[in-house]
């Protein structure tokens, strides 16, 4: 038991190896290869096209890899290995696998037609089949948690834009996600709405969640997290400590971004 | 200098005049007074005979019985319009040519040549034989038998209402966005609970007004059942009355009286209908007061159901946020 439990704990959350994807004869991702530690933190930073959005994609499955590995938490992503061959997993397997895996997008996708606790109730009632009481308890202590207790009962259209990705983070971490990532979770908001959303994701962070971040957001980056990548057109350019890549580039294409964002 | 001094006097200007507008207006008041006062003259209306027979059991049975055909034939051709819809969304090229082939068919060829092929179905498919094919049936029905003219012609308006009711409920669907499919995906849900819960309800805004529409048109479509033969529904048994009475005009008022009160409800249905499914999308909020970021009170706030405007006491209450 205490053998298995250790090594549960050495496998990264998410380990990639040479990850490509192709979208017929555009080649988004060439050979991506990294490790995101358990309870870690990683930025993915670069210009748009960069590869970054559908990397993230791509570890929930939403996109089917063309080549390379990737797992998380030691299970490959939507296939099943054995004998040397892999099988293309039921769409209930993938279903499976994709629980575990909280996912907060650009544009929030919050469902319209269900008010904010019935958003954050939704999957771990259908999904899981938790009794419907026991969700609205814990559904409640999550909008408590990301500060919007007093607005369960409003709908996504009466909510402004940083309530409603709070909103949608509660909804992803009521499904008891093991990894959650954010697709750009601020670039759609007005300036003065983004520093709520990243003060739930700092909490979270501390909390100890392990969480992949395409974000532009740099002073998010150099104070919350562990490790910062730096795409650009499909490959790692750099990587390393945020506060080291951010203050001193090594790459020019790293240096040349920096300089028009920062 | 304060306020008051600063603040530009009211616009006091004479408003504009439409002489022409009302004009129209009188004009239009008194072709219309006109139309009425003669037709309630006229003889050919026969009003005395429009009394008697409005009531008649002959009518009000043949009322309902258009009103069955209307609401079976209506259920069956929005499940079929689904499953249609569905096949038509599918990857799968085959399962996407046979529902686009059947709608080729059912829409392309008229609904009355239609009934009158299916009120033939007994001609060309004598017996229905149960059991494995080219090989002794295990039980064999006549098909007339089996099948009244009633349901031929329910199933008749049904098969060709589906093809419509496709493409509108297909048009529904597709006007929810995709990122909607994929957060439901990526919080694990399965493809038939991404469809139930979160893709079709939001779709049904977009299908429910066409659908309306469908339902009224099929009301009316009903009279067109002689061709199986069937001639229980209203306008037929309205036919029917006058061809006795040598007197076609005051049934024809009957019968028309019958299909304006039936349409009036559905579209009083259908108000509640678009109602209910635009939870979320309206401006009705939880709170009857003033929004989060203290904006004017919201009319229509309330119960999602309340059409009422804001009680007054929430307008002030939305004041002071």
């Amino acid at each position: 038991m205490t053998d298995t439990a250790a090594s549960a704990a050495s496998v990264p959350m998410v380990l990639a190896d040479g990850v490509s994807k192709s979208f017929g004869s555009n080649e988004v991702l060439k050979s991506i290869s990294l490790e995101v530690k358990r309870g870690e933190v990683m930025c993915l930073v670069g210009p748009s096209g960069s590869g970054k959005s559908t990397f993230l994609r791509l570890i929930n499955h939403l996109e089917i890899l063309s080549a390379g590995r990737l797992s998380v938490d030691g299970d490959l992503v939507g296939y099943r290995e054995h004998g040397g061959k892999l099988y293309e997993l039921k769409p209930k397997e993938a279903a499976m696998q994709r629980r575990d895996i909280g996912m907060v997008f650009q544009r929030f996708n919050l469902f319209p037609h269900m008010t904010a606790l019935e958003n954050v109730m939704e999957a771990p009632i259908r999904v899981k089949g938790q009794s419907k009481a026991e969700v609205r308890k814990r559904a409640l202590d999550l909008l408590a948690r990301v500060g919007l207790a007093e607005r369960a009962d409003y709908y996504p259209a009466h909510l402004s834009g940083g309530q409603q990705q709070r909103v949608a983070i509660a909804r992803a971490l009521a499904m008891d996600p093991k990894l959650m990532l954010f697709d750009e979770p601020t670039s759609a908001l007005d300036p003065e709405l983004v520093g709520e959303v990243l003060d739930v994701m700092k909490e979270l962070a501390t909390s100890g969640m392990t969480m992949i971040v395409v974000t532009h957001e740099m002073g998010f980056a150099r104070e919350v997290a562990d490790s910062l990548v730096f795409m650009d057109g499909g490959v790692v350019v750099e990587s390393g400590d945020p506060r080291d890549v951010l203050s001193n580039p090594q790459h020019e294409r790293t240096k040349a971004f920096l300089s028009k964002v920062l | 200098m304060s306020d008051d001094e600063r603040r530009p006097e009211p616009i006091k200007a004479i408003k504009l005049k439409h002489p022409w507008r009302n004009v129209l207006a009188v004009v239009l008041i008194l072709i219309v007074a006109l139309v009425v006062i003669d037709a309630a003259q006229r003889p050919a209306f026969d009003w005395p005979a429009v009394g008697k027979y409005v009531f008649d059991r002959r009518i009000s049975q043949a009322a309902l019985v258009t009103l069955e055909l209307t609401v079976l034939s209506m259920a069956i051709a929005i499940v079929l319009g689904i499953l249609l819809a569905v096949m038509r969304l599918s990857p799968n090229p085959v399962v996407k040519s046979v529902a686009w082939v059947y709608l080729w068919i059912f829409r392309g060829t008229p609904i009355y040549v239609q009934l009158t092929f299916w009120g033939l179905i007994a001609v060309i498919y004598q017996s229905i034989d149960i059991g494995v094919p080219f090989t002794e049936p295990w039980a064999s029905f006549e098909t007339k038998n089996v099948i009244s003219v009633f349901w031929i012609a329910v199933i008749g308006l049904a098969l060709n209402e589906a093809a419509y009711m496709a493409e509108i409920v297909r048009a529904g669907l597709l006007s929810v966005d995709r990122g909607q499919e994929e957060a439901a995906t990526a919080l694990g849900m399965s493809w038939s609970q991404t469809m139930l819960r979160v893709v079709i309800p939001q779709s049904m805004r977009i299908i429910i007004p066409p659908t309306g529409n469908e339902v009224i048109s099929m009301l009316k479509t009903t009279s067109l059942v002689t061709a199986v033969p069937f001639g229980l529904d209203l306008y037929n048994r309205a036919r029917d009355i006058s061809a006795e009475t040598f007197n076609p005009i005051p049934l024809l008022i009957v019968a028309s009286l019958w299909y304006l009160l039936f349409t009036s409800i559905l579209m009083v249905g259908q108000y509640f209908l678009e109602k209910r499914f635009a939870r979320g999308v309206g401006d009705r909020r939880p709170d009857k007061g003033a929004g989060p970021t203290g904006t004017l009170p919201v009319v229509g706030a309330g119960q999602p159901t309340v059409i009422a405007p804001v009680p007054s006491e929430s307008t002030e209450a939305g004041g002071h946020r």
